[in-house]
């Protein structure tokens, strides 16, 4: 069952169109919500005021006054209202004031329009480097959301002695997750003799962070609070923290309203109002002995945090953790910082601030390359960390790691160092077509970053079904990764049954346990562990009952299903996280084993730049990846393929352009995610090394192939087109022709 | 508010005749007045594929079409691919193949394919390629569909 490429538990409903997603939910009497959000970056809400022309008597109307509970989102931490009252600041671009429904879509649309708000604006801070100047400070004492230090070693005794220090500076780009479906909630709040009970069904990852959310919007307890995880069309990270917000309004609007509301976004409102991924800037310090070795290496990596914390903290402290890359390093000082500024808060999107600062080390590396008169495969071979080595924070390498053959086989399947051969005499020729190849070695850490995943804590379980058939029960949710197959033949490969006698329950917080959130590749690796242990338990219990002697076929243990399930009535086992004794973390220090393991992968690239258009194209792609063992190979490519697709358009596409801080690109016309033309067939292959600590020994994967394909392009583009300064994504046509420009112009 | 008007028109095989309001679009009519939700909006501005279905024949993007414009006209969306309980080839190999994650664009980009398939029924990664990029995925990077797509036309979905 493990290693079996399972088809996809949910797809026949997907191919047949009958998959239920958030807004194909029927919901009789639902009347149409939309919101007013303010135009300034910054300001006090001095008033609102409702036009004319609107049966305003027929429209629920929710301001910040409505709220029952606190008027704060409940997350990391508790500093974004839902809504800005009257008196209060207004911090950015399209900020959530006011909440209008009606049973008409276009009286609410009309209604919307009719809205006026009054505000007395204030300078605001737009970008990293204003935030950091503190022109003017806008949050807390130094504008930072959070702050990071990782320290190993003494970098400052190196710098003096050293044959080469390299320096540069890097920048990203914020990136739109650009999920099919746009966000979308529908929400009821019952009454029964008083006692309200509080639904919100939606497009989300993360059921019981929207749990958490409603229970301090409305000061319910948890009973009172029920969240169902619809068919979700795709979320990459941006339905992770921002469901707890638009689930929140809904749930307002039905509140106010006694009738059931929906809550769908149109693209162009999903597109500025929700959050993207985090622009960064990176500068980087690296000394090398003569040979090349790596003798230290400072990184001062900074995320454009936007107007609330959100996710920042732990975006950062993953980007943190990954700025020294795949390197063995003595010396090492990372200082990252998430700057305040008045932009609609970023937030989770796929590889969560580990894409930025590997773009950064990985173009630095090639860049160091140059200045060193090594190639870059010998460069980083001389660097790369091995079994028994340290990294930055102090954590032992304790499995096998063979970085030299992953980068040997990517090398391999792309046909590198031939490749970059001919091209070399090819661009000599005078023709605006020039090629180039390009790679990056990196890894991503599974689970939660540090002490996470204790403290989450998460519970998962398997329960029979009268049928004989087994249940997963867990709070992971779908969205296209492949969970409910994963999961399924996790089980069944336990229990020791064919697949299709296990099915995955619907998410939803009053028949599922908290198996924690969605993201930071931990559902295969993390959850897919404790149910492990949940169905081992599960069969035990049944050999002990005595409804289950082994050895046992499919039907046999399909009738010991049935047959407690009618004795008992019901037959549950959970499983909990448990921190192995090996792994330590000290969130003070920085110190310890960031993750209980990582993911290693090289990708390699081959591109054309045509130097009449300044078009890029990506003639070939190859992706090798280490990720333990693959518990389902055709969904595992699935994931990489589509996963190199989102990095590729990052690194050379898909650009946000804003005007005081709000995306003004914001409709699919002018936001440019790549098209089946756009892309080449990709050589994904997966190395096996089961790694102990999960199930059947897979790791992580869902996040790394967002980290590697950009380093990897910026890195062919200068090898095609020589000492440019490439050192920002996305590398647009426009932004290239700028940096030949410098070159030209001096 | 405007007067609704009446249209008759073909879907999945079945007459239908229903009052619309007078600006509804296409994808409108089907999914709130025909509550056929497979066709689904992902950007309502033509540019991603997600709510393609066939209108007399050809692909055309129902957030785009005016529903006063399908007077008359036969109209299908992913409900009428499958022959009952028997997926089309297409979507047999969207299955086999991994051609659908999220499932979101997926209901448009089998309507896509089959009509690219009736227009060329063996294509290269290429046609395919092409007649597919109308049709936006954010999930698979194509590789998965391009599969699909190819497992199909060897199944002879263009004889159907
Ligand atoms: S919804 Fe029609 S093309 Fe996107
Ligand atoms: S499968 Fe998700 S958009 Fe295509």
């Amino acid at each position: 069952m493990i290693g079996a490429s399972s088809i996809r538990k949910e797809g026949r409903a997907k191919v047949l169109g009958t998959a239920c997603y958030t807004d194909d939910k029927l919901v009789p009497g639902a009347l149409h919500g939309v919101t007013i959000r303010s135009q300034v970056p910054r300001g006090i809400l001095r008033g609102i005021h409702f036009g004319e022309g609107i049966p305003w008597a027929e429209v629920t109307i929710v301001t910040a006054a409505d709220i029952p509970g606190q008027n704060r989102v409940a997350s990391v931490v508790h500093d974004q209202p839902f809504l800005v009252g009257i008196g209060e600041e207004i911090t950015h671009m399209e900020q959530p004031v006011v909440l209008l429904a009606h049973p008409n879509r276009l009286l609410a649309e009309r209604a919307r329009n009719a809205v006026r708000l009054e505000v007395e604006e204030l300078p605001a801070v737009l970008d990293i480097d204003a935030s950091l100047e503190l022109r003017p400070l806008i949050y807390g004492t130094a504008n930072l959301l959070k702050e990071i230090r990782i320290a190993k070693g003494d970098p400052e005794s190196v710098w003096a002695t050293a044959a080469h220090v390299i320096e540069g500076e890097y920048r990203t780009g914020a990136q739109e997750q650009m999920y099919l479906e746009p966000n979308a909630m529908v929400a009821s709040v019952e009454r029964t003799d008083g006692v309200a009970h509080v639904t919100v069904w939606g497009s989300l990852q993360c059921p019981y962070y929207v749990h958490s959310a409603l229970k301090q919007l409305f000061g319910l307890p948890a009973e009172q609070v029920r969240v169902v995880a619809m068919e979700m069309g795709g979320a990459f990270g941006g339905k992770e923290d921002y469901p707890s917000v638009n689930g929140g309004h809904a749930a307002l609007l039905s509140w106010k309203a006694g009738l059931p509301v929906k809550l769908i976004y149109d693209r162009e409102e999903d597109l500025a109002c929700t959050t993207k991924r985090h622009p960064s800037r990176t500068r980087l310090r690296t000394a090398f002995d003569a040979e090349g070795h790596l003798l230290a290496l400072t990184a001062d990596f900074v995320l454009d945090g936007g107007a609330y914390a959100t996710m920042s903290p732990v975006v950062l402290s993953r980007g943190a953790i990954h700025a020294a890359g795949v390197y063995r390093c003595p010396h090492v000082r990372i200082h990252a910082r998430a700057a305040a500024t008045n932009t609609p808060p970023p937030g989770a999107f796929r590889g969560f601030g580990a894409p930025q600062s590997l773009f950064a080390l990985e173009r630095h590396m090639d860049i160091c390359a140059v200045k060193l008169g090594l190639d870059p495969v010998t460069l980083r071979r001389r660097n790369f960390l091995h079994t028994g080595d340290t990294m930055a924070t102090g954590q032992i390498i304790r499995e096998d790691l063979d970085l030299d053959g992953i980068m040997d086989r990517a090398l391999a399947e792309l046909g590198y160092h031939d490749k970059k051969a001919a091209h070399t005499v090819l661009n000599q020729e005078d023709s605006p077509l020039k090629r180039g190849v390009g790679f990056a070695v990196f890894m991503h850490g599974c689970g939660f970053t540090g002490g996470g995943e204790a403290y989450l804590a998460s519970v998962a379980g398997v329960e029979g079904c009268p049928d004989g058939t087994v249940a997963v029960l867990a709070a992971s949710t779908e969205m296209g990764q492949g969970k409910n197959t994963v999961f399924a033949q996790i089980v069944a490969e336990t229990l020791k049954v064919p697949v299709e006698q296990v099915e995955t329950a619907e998410v939803d917080t009053d028949r599922v346990p908290n198996s924690g959130p969605t993201v930071a590749s931990r559902s295969t690796m993390m959850v897919g562990r404790i149910l492990q242990d949940a169905a081992s338990a599960f069969r035990q219990s049944l050999i002990q009952q005595g409804f289950l002697t082994e050895p046992y076929t499919p039907e046999s243990f399909r009738e010991a299903v049935r047959r407690a399930v009618a004795a008992h009535g019901s037959l549950r086992s959970y499983g909990q996280y448990h921190r192995p004794p090996n792994i330590q973390w000290d969130d003070a220090t920085y110190q310890g084993d960031a993750y209980p393991t990582f993911s290693w992968a090289c990708y390699a690239a081959d591109v054309t730049v045509d130097l009449d258009t300044f078009e890029v194209k990506v003639e070939d792609f190859a992706a090798v990846q280490e990720v333990g063992r693959v518990v389902n190979p055709m969904l595992a490519e699935g994931q990489v393929e589509g996963g190199v697709a989102q990095g590729i358009g990052w690194g050379l596409w898909e650009e946000v352009t804003t005007r005081q801080g709000r995306m003004i690109n914001n409709q699919m016309t002018n936001y440019i995610i790549p098209t089946s033309a756009d892309l080449p067939r990709m050589k994904v292959v997966f190395l096996e090394n089961p790694h102990p600590a999960g199930p059947g020994g897979a790791k992580g994967l869902g996040e790394l192939p967002m980290d590697g394909p950009a380093p990897a392009l910026v890195n062919a583009l200068a090898n095609a087109l020589g000492p440019l300064r490439l050192d920002e994504v996305p590398m647009t046509p426009d932004r290239l022709l700028e940096r030949c420009e410098e070159v030209t112009h001096g | 508010m405007a007067e609704p008007i009446t249209l008759s028109l073909t879907v999945n095989g079945e007459s239908r005749t229903l009052s619309v309001h007078p600006f509804a679009r296409l994808l409108d009519l089907l999914r709130e007045d025909l509550r056929l939700m497979g066709t689904k909006e992902g950007c309502g501005e033509g540019e991603c594929g997600a709510c393609s279905v066939l209108v007399n024949g050809q692909v055309v993007n129902s957030c785009l079409v005016p529903a006063v414009q399908v007077q008359g006209a036969e109209v299908v969306t992913v409900e009428g691919l499958a022959q009952g309980e028997s997926l089309s080839s297409l979507q047999a190999a969207f299955l086999t193949y991994n051609g659908a994650q999220c499932g979101f664009c997926t209901p448009g980009m089998l309507v896509a394919a089959t009509d690219l398939l009736r227009r060329c029924p063996t294509p290269d990664d290429g046609a395919i390629r092409d007649g597919l990029a109308g049709n936006l995925c954010r999930c698979t990077g194509y590789s998965k569909i391009l599969d699909a797509v190819h497992a199909a036309a060897g199944e002879g979905e263009a004889a159907r």
